[in-house]
């Protein structure tokens, strides 16, 4: 027999405000909790804002937990689990969900363990069956090439990661009413084994990529961090930014922070143009969602051209000069 | 330093999905023919191998790497013994078929203690494909010990402490901890290193003793498919419909001024 019931959502703030996948979340949760005719509840960490607790309730939120402690300053682990498990343990919930975000991917799994289950992780779609009243969580595997569903057997809480960006976050609803609670938990200093010594921010220059309108992307095809001059000059003609794939940033030829994909960033810009590269589960998972994908790739049997919209087969030294050259003169018309 | 890496052979995630079909039980993808799919040792496992090695490169010790998998999986230890490692098991039992995450987690930290000492467990941030990302989490739950996920960079000090960079969404976290840990790796760690002729020739004589659940003293109801706490539902292969126009040309250098001829139109640019 399953005791536990409602759903919650761990929230991630940005700036002071509610991160987009928190958005997300309360989306999908609000959904979720309708189907089940239960309550959703959010924990947010750090101190309790009027204004950001009511905006959760305005996105579908019942209920509100704001826990605050020094420990929780910084996102660190261990910390984190024990106050979720300390608010987990009071309201029992039957499903726990959180981004398939750098806080989420580490969270989820350590707290499921903690509760002696797993969890589901990046999935890109969650919903009820009606009839068992469980959650069937989708997500994609073999490297994209299948799609599995996922339910919970013995296992509760349910707890998934949801990727970003694969929900539309719903609109705000100002006269929805929920409650807004300040939880307190004890955390014990000596217990932390691993200790947050800093943060070395990336340094951007220029446009950032998940705010960008045009994306030119190079992929292991290009060869040499040179070739990015290349695409670079072509960004300039189109108003874009530069991003790269994995294999790329691997190979040093472009900043970490401008991967673009599962272990990077989530981009959907109106226009996506990828050169040289074959389009892994692992970069589409970031790319998918652009608007108009255009693609540039020597092998005609290449993954990205299962998601391009245009394509061009062919050696991109070959394709681009002249690409460029048209671009300039059709661009400035 | 005392360390085992974890690591799993998959088919190659490059695979094109029509030569993959989903299994009898709908279980999982299997080739459509053997020959034409490649086994490879998942790519950030890899990755873990190589932090152990310059982790030791630095610092001196041993590597020993497991898999719990089919008897192909004997290939994918060759493969890092080829790079550098010292030795290596495979856990391979009919007990173990079927194993899901929670029960591959508990098997491979049986095994973990059967070896004995350890300072450093290595693992690969994520499977390449089933994408659980959680094997390393469910490990270090099992042995007790603190997990460090999403690691870039690690530097062992004093023999007791490692300091790690985290690669995480917004840059670069530092953080420290003391030994026995476990960490889970990405590809900044740097790229696995060839293995040398002479290496492989040698990893091929290599001997991999094989461990069934007895070996590793594994509670039988933890292991294979007993304690299933997340179902298989259903696994497809969806199809994908796709719908991209080629633009052409009488050369590539036509071609690609006919693209942009065709994005104008489209009124891309």
């Amino acid at each position: 027999m399953i005791n536990n019931t409602g759903i919650l959502v761990f929230g991630e703030l940005s700036g002071g405000k509610l991160a987009s996948i928190t958005l997300e979340l309360l989306t999908i949760g609000r959904k979720l909790g309708d189907d089940l005719k239960q309550d959703l509840n959010v924990l947010l960490i750090g101190s309790d804002s009027e204004s950001v607790g009511q905006d959760a309730i305005n996105y579908g939120a019942d209920r509100v937990y704001w826990i605050e402690h020094p420990l929780l300053e910084n996102y660190q682990t261990e910390t984190y689990k024990e106050a979720l498990l300390g608010l987990y343990k009071q309201i029992m919930p039957d499903i726990v969900l959180m981004g398939q975000t750098s806080i989420g991917k580490d969270l989820a799994p350590s707290l499921a363990f903690e509760l002696d289950t797993v969890a589901v992780l990046d999935c890109i779609a969650l919903s009820i069956d009606p009839n068992a009243r469980r959650m069937e969580q989708i997500k994609p595997v073999y490297g994209g090439n299948a799609i599995a569903t996922y339910v919970a057997e013995s296992g509760r809480p349910q707890i998934a990661t949801l990727r970003p960006k694969t929900v539309y976050p719903s609109q705000k609803d100002g006269d929805r009413k929920g409650e807004v609670i300040k939880f307190q938990i004890e955390l014990d200093p000596s217990k932390i084994r691993v200790h947050v010594l800093g943060m070395v921010k990336d340094e951007i220059v220029g446009e950032k990529l998940e705010e960008a309108n045009v994306i030119i992307c190079g992929g292991r095809g290009m060869g040499s961090a040179e070739a990015f001059a290349q695409l670079n000059e072509l960004s300039k003609i189109l108003h874009g930014v530069v991003g790269g794939t994995r294999p790329a940033c691997d190979a040093g030829w472009l900043p970490p922070y401008l991967q673009i994909g599962l272990t990077g960033k989530l981009v959907s810009p109106n226009i996506y143009l990828g050169v040289a590269l074959s389009g892994s589960s692992q970069h589409q998972a970031g790319m998918a969602g652009s608007k108009n994908i255009i693609a540039i790739n020597k092998d005609p049997e290449a993954n990205i051209f299962n998601i391009a919209h245009y394509g061009v087969v062919g050696d991109y030294r070959k394709i681009l000069p002249s690409f460029m050259e048209k671009c300039k003169e059709l661009v400035s018309k | 330093m005392d360390m085992v890496v974890c690591v799993k052979q998959i088919i190659d995630p490059v695979t094109p999905a029509s030569l993959l079909e989903i299994d009898m039980n709908g279980k999982r993808a299997q080739p459509k023919n053997p020959k034409l799919v490649k086994l490879v040792v998942s790519d950030y496992d890899l990755n873990a191998v190589e932090a152990a090695l310059k982790i030791r490169d630095a610092n001196g010790g041993k590597i020993t790497v497991i898999s719990l998998g089919a008897k192909s999986a004997i290939e994918a230890i060759r493969e890092c013994i080829a790079m550098g490692a010292d030795e290596g098991f495979l856990l391979n039992d009919p007990f173990f078929d079927e194993s899901n995450t929670y029960s591959t987690a508990y098997s491979l930290s049986k095994a973990i203690r059967k070896i004995g000492l350890f300072d450093l467990i290595l693992c690969g941030v994520q499977e390449g494909d089933w994408d659980a990302g959680q094997v390393g989490s469910g490990i270090a739950k099992f042995l007790g010990i603190p997990c460090i996920t999403a690691v870039g960079k690690a530097e062992v000090k004093d023999n007791k402490r490692v300091a790690i960079e985290r690669v995480v969404g917004e840059g670069r976290e530092s953080v420290e901890v003391p030994t026995p840990a476990l960490l889970s790796v990405r590809s900044e760690i740097g790229a696995p290193r060839y293995p040398t002729m002479k290496k492989q020739m040698a990893a091929k004589k290599k001997e991999i003793p094989i461990w069934n659940a007895k070996d590793i003293a594994a509670d039988e109801t933890k292991v294979g498919d007993s304690a299933v706490r997340i179902k298989l539902m259903k696994l497809a292969i969806p199809i994908h419909e796709a719908k991209c126009e080629f633009v052409k040309g009488q050369t590539p250098e036509e071609a690609g001024s006919n693209l942009a001829l065709r994005l104008k139109e489209a009124k891309l640019i």
